[in-house]
């Protein structure tokens, strides 16, 4: 069969193509995003973007009970915003197999915090696959779905950074295809959960995962390698490929299904060992478990909780040639991440740092507005918190300090889950500004489309959510919307909402400047400092734009300001901040 | 502990620099070569405008996508700072191929922070093996300034083993037809590079 090179994403869309998955949704997260973008060059699967991971995980659930196969995909934290129907979707059972992909980021890449998914599977009784590379990502993925079939159970598997995004060498399966039976079978017993009917299932729920921890035992996916008796490690999925590099002859039970444990299985190996270490990342699951047992492990003793590990980590923790690393004696300028050129929310945020505003912030490429120079975000919880944050901070405020409170959330997210806030900020008489940063994509994911973008996960039209309609239905009055490139008109708009005594909305509405679709973007031509004009007054670095760089004067003279015009995408931003006439556009 | 011989790549520059596909192309020729290949990159936030690495490892057999400390052989960088940055990481007997281009930190584009000064002789103190490549210059001379990373990769060439028709096959696999041949010319510059 044919071989070839595949991030851990890639490989769990080809697992749902191979398995002969129908339906696929998904809310775009980093690690997660690139399955559901690899998804759709396979034309018998329904791909799409829901607006959050709930919504995601119901149109997974529907399509199994029309008895499809059906892959829902999304980053560990939005596991907690789809946690109610995998709750109770784990008593329901199945109809078509269903997997669920869970992207954990371990190290906090790109995210807020750095929860571990497996007390998911746990905590909802549903079984969890975990892939070390991109064959068992494929593999394991593609067997979820019988298993899923199987034990009447949806099933969990569980990525990190580390497996969605490295490559390895996969060899390719044969695709299902014969697909599932799809149509209406009515059996309210198992799917109308109310408490008689829920009462019924949840015994079967516990006996599926006895039946499970024994099968689990014989299969192929939970398997030991042998060494030279000395050492036992247990471990699993990405931890696994970090232990054998660093012991190369212990003997090693690498368990694939980490939720429900093996027990009997872990009983023999554990029996023939005086010294057994438990090697996993983040949280001790399996440890606990296996202490549980009565089984004497060493593992969180030694091995760190937080962050992600690494070759050279697990060396650190057991003490072994940890690496002698010559160190670099000056002391390096960071480089943290920053908003592109160009980009639309970079005037908002010089607007907010001006008014003194207390911001909630929200989750989104808009979050580096917390970033010097622009300084201008105060929180950051999670998806659509902004605007409940801002809430309950008005609350407490007196009437000078409520007025500085402004909620500043992004399109995608604000249909994610921040509508909601803003109905009861209506409903309840706050008196916050909320902003709306609508850049026509999800941006920080690598720029997906959302039900305001007007196209699908397949580039195809659809119909587009009016924001200011959804505003003035759920009862603000006022709704005002402003280019945030125009940055006299942007920073009055949202002075004056601060000012108002009731809620208010201001829609800052401009792509993103990395957007697909054509013709979104205006390509203008990059400016250039006259350098007789520059007073060297650095107003224009206030904004932060990557394409704008001090450049110290040699011999005693003022300095200057300077362009990379390889950067600049003509914004104008900057332009707007010099009052000395000190920026031309280039003409050539 | 890499006694089946692992080669290690780190790949080092500033988010925007599109060393993902100069890393696509360096795994697909390793692969075609016959090796074990794995990959590591982060995506997301630290993707805009902060420093990236990719990790590239290959072998018999390659269990750990990310080298470990101390352990790379070839720290290929995009951009000066960057490369400094993680020079650290690399083997005594290790080689450095750098790009000779200076990007400003946000810290330094404020005026705030210097910009490390000759970076490209500090390297050259702690590691022997140092190429700098004046990748736009070349880039620009095979006809468009964008094929810096095919010029990079010419010149990383001349470390690692693959044959030059093995390199030239992954390329044209990879790279899309209407700038095949400004890669091609990019790529045989920058193997020039000694």
């Amino acid at each position: 069969m044919q071989k070839t090179i595949l991030s851990g994403n890639e490989a769990f869309a080809r697992a749902a193509y191979e398995a002969g998955v129908t339906v696929a949704s998904a809310y775009p997260g980093t690690p997660s995003t690139e399955i559901l973008e690899n998804i759709t060059q396979y034309e018998r699967i329904d791909a799409s973007w829901a607006p959050n991971e709930k919504v995601a995980l119901e149109v997974g659930i529907g399509a199994s009970i029309g008895g499809a196969r059906t892959i829902v995909t999304m980053k560990h934290v939005g596991v907690n915003v789809a946690a109610d129907p995998l709750f109770t979707f784990s008593y329901t059972g199945v109809r078509g197999g269903m997997v669920l992909v869970v992207a954990d980021d371990p190290e906090m890449h790109s995210s807020q915090d750095e929860q571990d998914s497996r007390h998911y599977a746990r905590f909802a009784k549903v079984p969890m696959f975990e892939p070390a590379d991109s064959q068992e990502a494929l593999d394991f993925t593609r067997l979820a779905f019988e298993v899923s079939e199987q034990f009447d159970a949806p099933i969990l598997v569980r990525s990190t950074t580390r497996i969605s995004h490295s490559k390895s060498i996969v060899e390719l399966g044969e695709p299902l295809m014969e697909l599932p039976e799809t149509g209406l079978v009515r059996d309210p017993s198992k799917f109308v959960m109310l408490p008689g009917n829920a009462r019924i299932r949840h015994p079967l729920v516990e006996k599926r995962l006895e039946d499970m921890s024994e099968w689990a035992c014989t299969q192929g996916f939970n398997r030991i390698e042998a060494g030279d008796g000395k050492l036992g490690i247990i471990t699993s999925g990405v931890a696994y490929q970090y232990a054998r590099e660093v012991f190369p002859d212990a003997d090693i039970l690498k368990l694939g299904l980490v939720y429900p444990l093996p027990k009997q299985m872990i009983r023999d190996f554990a029996a023939r060992f005086d010294t057994l270490y438990v090697i996993e990342e983040l949280d001790p699951f399996i440890e606990e478990q296996v202490k549980a047992m009565g089984i004497n492990v060493i593992g969180k003793e030694k091995v760190p909780i937080c962050g992600e590990l690494s070759p050279g980590r697990l060396r650190q923790a057991f003490d072994l040639n940890p690496p002698n690393l010559p160190p670099i004696k000056e002391d390096l300028p960071p480089r943290p991440p920053n908003m592109c050129p160009g980009c639309p929310h970079r005037g908002v945020f010089h607007a907010l740092n001006r008014l003194k505003a207390y911001v909630t912030g929200d989750i989104g490429c808009y979050t580096l507005g917390f970033m010097p120079p622009l300084s201008a975000m105060d929180t950051c919880i999670c998806m659509g918190a902004s605007i409940g944050n801002a809430t309950g901070l008005s609350k407490v405020l007196n009437e000078e300090d409520r007025k500085k409170v402004v909620a500043v959330i992004g399109d995608s997210t604000f249909l994610h889950t921040g509508i909601n806030g803003l109905m009861d900020m209506v409903y309840n008489k706050s008196t916050a500004t909320v902003l709306i940063l609508d850049n026509s994509t999800t941006g920080m994911t690598g720029r997906q489309d959302n039900p305001a973008t007007g196209y699908t996960l397949d580039g195809e039209f659809a119909s587009q959510v009016d924001l200011e309609a959804i505003c003035r239905a759920l009862g603000v009055k006022h709704v005002e919307t402003v280019d945030p490139a125009q940055m006299d008109t942007t920073r009055k708009v949202i002075k004056e909402a601060m000012e108002r005594p009731e809620v208010s909305v201001v829609i800052t509405r401009r792509p993103c400047v990395l957007i697909k679709h054509e013709n979104v973007v205006e390509d203008l031509p990059p400016l250039y400092v006259k350098s007789d004009k520059c007073v060297a007054c650095k107003a224009c670095l206030t904004i932060g734009c990557p394409a704008i760089e001090w450049e110290t004067g040699k011999d005693g003279s003022k300095g200057n300001c300077k362009v990379d015009r390889l950067l600049c995408n003509g914004c104008q931003v900057c332009m707007q901040l010099c009052k000395f006439d000190a920026f031309g556009v280039c003409d050539d | 502990m890499t006694d089946n011989n692992v080669t290690n790549i780190l790949m080092a520059g500033v988010g925007g620099q599109g060393t993902l596909l100069a890393s696509e192309i360096l795994s697909e020729v390793l692969m075609q070569a016959g090796y074990d290949v794995k990959k590591a990159e982060v995506h997301g936030m630290a993707q805009r405008g902060g420093s990236v690495v990719s990790h590239v490892r290959f072998g018999k057999k390659v269990y750990s996508s990310i080298i470990p400390e101390g352990e790379v052989d070839v720290l290929f960088g995009f951009e000066l700072l960057e490369t400094y940055r993680y020079l650290p990481l690399v083997k005594e007997s290790g080689a450095v191929v750098v790009n000779n281009l200076k990007i400003a930190p946000p810290s330094v584009a404020l005026g705030k922070r210097d910009y490390p000064t000759d970076v490209a002789a500090k390297l050259k103190e702690l590691v022997a093996n140092v190429h700098v490549v004046d990748g736009l210059q070349l880039a620009e001379q095979a006809g468009n300034s964008r094929t810096v990373n095919t010029v990079l990769l010419g010149a990383l060439s001349n470390t690692l083993e693959p044959t030059h028709e093995q390199w030239l096959a992954a390329i044209k696999s990879l790279v899309p037809e209407r700038f095949l041949d400004v890669n091609l010319k990019a790529f045989e510059l920058g193997r020039q590079v000694r």
